[in-house]
């Protein structure tokens, strides 16, 4: 008898934990974002009346948040394309016989272990306009100090070092493990064949680790719509810039929902951003089952 | 057969390494100098002496004792609570039968790519209607679990536990509790350590969900004290990177006592023909 019981009841057990606080901490917050986003709703006192679509037709006619979605869209393209491009050329040096592997691959990996407001402080530092260490190498060039946040292509150059500096060698070690895993007789029969180094890691490697470079590209993607913390103390006040010229969508939602305390407009742009991290996690798995199909 | 790599790619590796370690090698030097020191005309380029003065200033300017404090009991939490409850589910879902095994491990994958920030409006809601609003709870409660953690362990569990081991304990009158906590626990501890190390750091450096719910002058984490300290209309440099190499000490120090299992974790510990 408790044998059964054992049997039947304690796997639902087990797994509860997970799906109780996945519940309440996942999927009601979700829903209740939604429902918010269809009222004026202030953060502190609750909502104030129904108003159905007002939230979103406000958002899509609000300059403000086409600046937020232009930047966060810039910023994720500067620091993307060379992360990855620099990542998978350092991972094929890794790819090769090396003496204190473990070690390499540590001092590659560190940079994704540090504290994001760390990065940014010494970043911000280093890109200081009175006392930072770029101003001043870049002084030997005859440049004049140079305000980094005051426009936005330099700022966003700005933030976007702090996640390069931050992910490449995570991905390195990721396109390292994919590498890793493609039989190496392919490479020797390529070898054998005559084919150049550039020709075997164009032929055999790159396809052999297309499902990782393209999960690596989506999950910079979200990852990328989520930008707060770099841009958020990337320069003095909170609302990234002046100008807002490197005001991310997240940054806009967090203005709105908890300095401004307008929850349901906050709800909205919360909903529009799943949208967009929902269409990217569609777009892999139907790449990747292509993709696998294929191979 | 692979060569070894030549000269110029040496160079270029090394080059990666420097810049790896730069930002933090700067910390450093800014951390030990004054701000006049600093703002001289050329900055100085190696560590000097002032750090344990502007150590003490740190303390001075922000509660950076209760920030560590804080930032370990949250952490410390979060992880030993993630590794037990997520190779509890890992374990189910890698080897034992149940009606809806399937869907509900469907559900974990599909949450894995959902960012939790995206319903951080309602969340402040309901954790403030549970009262636990500048309170640890507000960041320990929703990390209790992750479904990174329950996918990770389901995997190392299919690798590591055979289930014939699984089965032949339950013969022996073994319940499944009993299972989970003499075969299964022990035998995942390589994974297990993994995430807890990831799971320590990513708890250690939340930002965003303790910076809505907690008071960074009356429930700091360390990221919240480290940000309150550079959030004045100037900035002290030298000060606010004193804190963030304090705050990131711990973080450098775990990762040197296990950096080896870590990378192994993630690259796998194949060895090359």
């Amino acid at each position: 008898m408790f044998a059964r019981l054992d049997r039947k009841v304690t796997p639902y057990l087990f797994v509860a934990p997970f799906f109780v606080l996945f519940a309440t901490f996942g999927v009601y917050p979700l829903a209740r974002t939604a429902w918010m986003s269809l009222h004026r709703w202030d953060l502190l006192t609750g909502p104030v009346r129904f108003s159905g679509l007002a939230n979103y037709a406000h958002l899509f006619t609000d300059p403000l948040f086409y600046n937020a979605l232009a930047n966060t869209a810039s910023i994720f393209v500067v620091s993307t394309v060379p992360q990855l491009a620099a990542a998978l050329g350092i991972a094929a040096l890794l790819d090769r016989p090396l003496r204190g592997r473990t070690a390499w691959h540590g001092a590659v990996l560190l940079p994704n272990l540090v504290p994001v407001v760390a990065v940014a402080l010494v970043f911000t530092q280093l890109f200081g306009r009175d006392q930072g260490f770029v101003t001043w190498v870049l002084t030997w060039f005859g440049a004049d100090p140079f305000d980094w946040q005051a426009h936005a292509w330099s700022a966003h150059l700005g933030v976007a070092v702090m996640v390069i500096w931050r992910w490449t060698g995570y991905n390195a070690l990721l396109y390292l493990a994919a590498m890793q895993a493609v039989p190496r007789e392919l490479h020797e029969a390529a070898a054998l064949d005559g084919a150049s180094r550039a020709r075997v890691f164009r032929s055999v490697t790159l396809p052999g680790i297309r499902p990782t470079l393209l999960f690596t590209v989506v999950v910079s993607a979200i990852g990328g719509l989520q930008l707060f913390t770099e841009p958020r103390l990337f320069g003095v006040g909170s609302s990234g810039g002046n100008d807002r010229q490197f005001q991310t969508l997240v940054m806009y939602l967090y203005e709105n929902g908890f300095e401004r305390f307008d929850a349901g407009y906050a709800a909205a742009i919360s909903w529009v951003l799943f949208a967009l991290c929902a269409v990217l996690a569609s777009v892999n798995a139907v790449l990747v089952r292509r993709l696998v199909g294929r191979g | 057969m692979r060569r070894a790599p030549g000269v110029l790619a040496r160079a270029a590796l090394l080059l990666v390494v420097v810049g790896s370690l730069f930002p933090l090698y700067w910390s450093i030097v800014v951390a030990s100098h004054d701000n006049a020191a600093m703002s001289a005309r050329v900055p100085p380029l190696l560590p000097g002496g002032e750090l344990g003065h502007n150590a003490h200033a740190v303390f001075e300017a922000v509660d950076f004792q209760a920030a560590m404090a804080n930032s370990a009991i949250v952490a410390g939490t979060v992880t030993v609570s993630n590794v037990l409850l997520s190779t509890l589910a890992g374990f189910a879902f890698a080897h034992l039968v149940f009606r809806g095994r399937r869907v509900l491990f469907g559900l974990v994958l599909g949450s894995v790519l959902v960012p939790a920030l995206l319903g951080v409006v309602p969340m402040f809601e309901l954790v403030s209607g549970l009262g636990w609003y500048g309170r640890l709870e507000a960041v320990i409660v929703p990390g209790l679990v992750s479904a990174f953690g329950v996918f990770w362990m389901r995997q190392a569990c299919r690798e590591a536990v055979p289930r014939e081991l699984v089965d032949a304990a339950r013969v022996d009158g073994c319940s499944l509790p009993r299972v989970y906590w003499h075969v299964v626990l022990p035998a995942l501890r390589p994974n297990a350590l993994v995430l807890a190390m990831l799971t320590f750091l990513t708890s250690w450096n939340d930002f965003f969900w303790p910076l809505v719910v907690l008071d960074p002058v009356e429930s700091p984490t360390v990221q919240l004290a480290l940000s309150h300290l550079a959030g004045g209309y100037y900035t002290d440099y030298p000060l606010v990177l004193t804190g963030a190499v304090l705050g990131t000490l711990p973080v450098v120090v775990l990762f040197a006592l296990l950096a080896r299992k870590l990378v192994t974790g993630l690259v796998g510990g194949r060895v090359n023909p």
